[in-house]
């Protein structure tokens, strides 16, 4: 298992790649790239955390997703800083011995990550900067688990 | 003598990234009166609570919790991540 918090871009085809061929005993693997998406003429993205506890709380999900299905491994990689219109924000990969693991596992850590890891997006278009408000549905995507 | 730290809006608000309190504050809730009491910033930041989220040393908490041995205390919105 393994959480990397980072300014840096990350090439996400070669970090699944490098996955993949370090895991054993997985017959499936599921990766998510988030990507800034150019709405709105949206210049750039800042993403701001709070560096003390954004690992932390990346990796306590992490092993709440390990408690709930069987994974042979995981990968969260979460970018900090200014991002341009399609690069990629952060990436989640599991691996598990059977599909249904893996996908679900996956699909709970990017709910949880949305709204319980210490990340605030702000952005920067035309007309100035703006806060990203969470939304509604966020939280009821927490009930689902 | 506890470290507050803001994050966001809230960060932007108050007009700074953190500081450290000299305070009497049993929990969360009283440190916020304390703030809300000295200047017109911090009660603008804090007026609507709910929109407001809260760690205790780096843990998600809440409002009513108790501030005993605590060293860091933050308040931000709601988190945007993924």
């Amino acid at each position: 298992m393994a959480v990397r918090v980072q300014s840096d871009p990350f090439d996400a085809g070669a970090e699944l790649t490098v996955f993949s061929s370090s895991v054993s005993g997985a017959g499936a693997v599921v990766s998510f790239t988030g990507i800034v998406r150019g709405d709105n003429d949206l210049a750039a993205l800042e993403i701001e955390h709070y560096q003390a506890m954004t690992t932390p709380a990346i990796e306590a999900i992490v092993a709440e997703a390990s408690t709930r299905w069987s994974l042979s491994d995981a990968l969260v990689i979460h970018r900090h800083g200014r991002l341009a219109v399609g690069e990629a924000i952060m990436m989640v990969v599991t691996a598990a011995p059977h599909r249904r693991a893996a996908f679900e596992a996956a699909d709970f850590l990017m709910d949880y990550l949305k709204s319980r890891a210490p990340f605030w997006k702000k952005e920067i278009g035309p007309d100035g900067e703006m806060w990203v408000a969470a939304k509604g549905s966020d939280e009821d995507d927490l009930k689902r688990w | 003598m506890i470290d507050v730290v803001y994050f966001a809006w809230v960060r932007e608000r108050i007009g700074k990234p953190r500081e450290t309190i000299e305070t009497g504050a049993e929990t969360v809730a009283e440190l916020v009166a304390e703030l809300t009491v000295r200047e017109a910033r911090y009660e603008a930041a804090f007026a609507d609570r709910s929109a407001i989220r809260v760690a205790v040393d780096q843990v998600l908490s809440d409002f009513d919790a108790p501030l005993s041995g605590v060293r860091e205390v933050a308040f931000f919105p709601p988190m945007t991540g993924g």
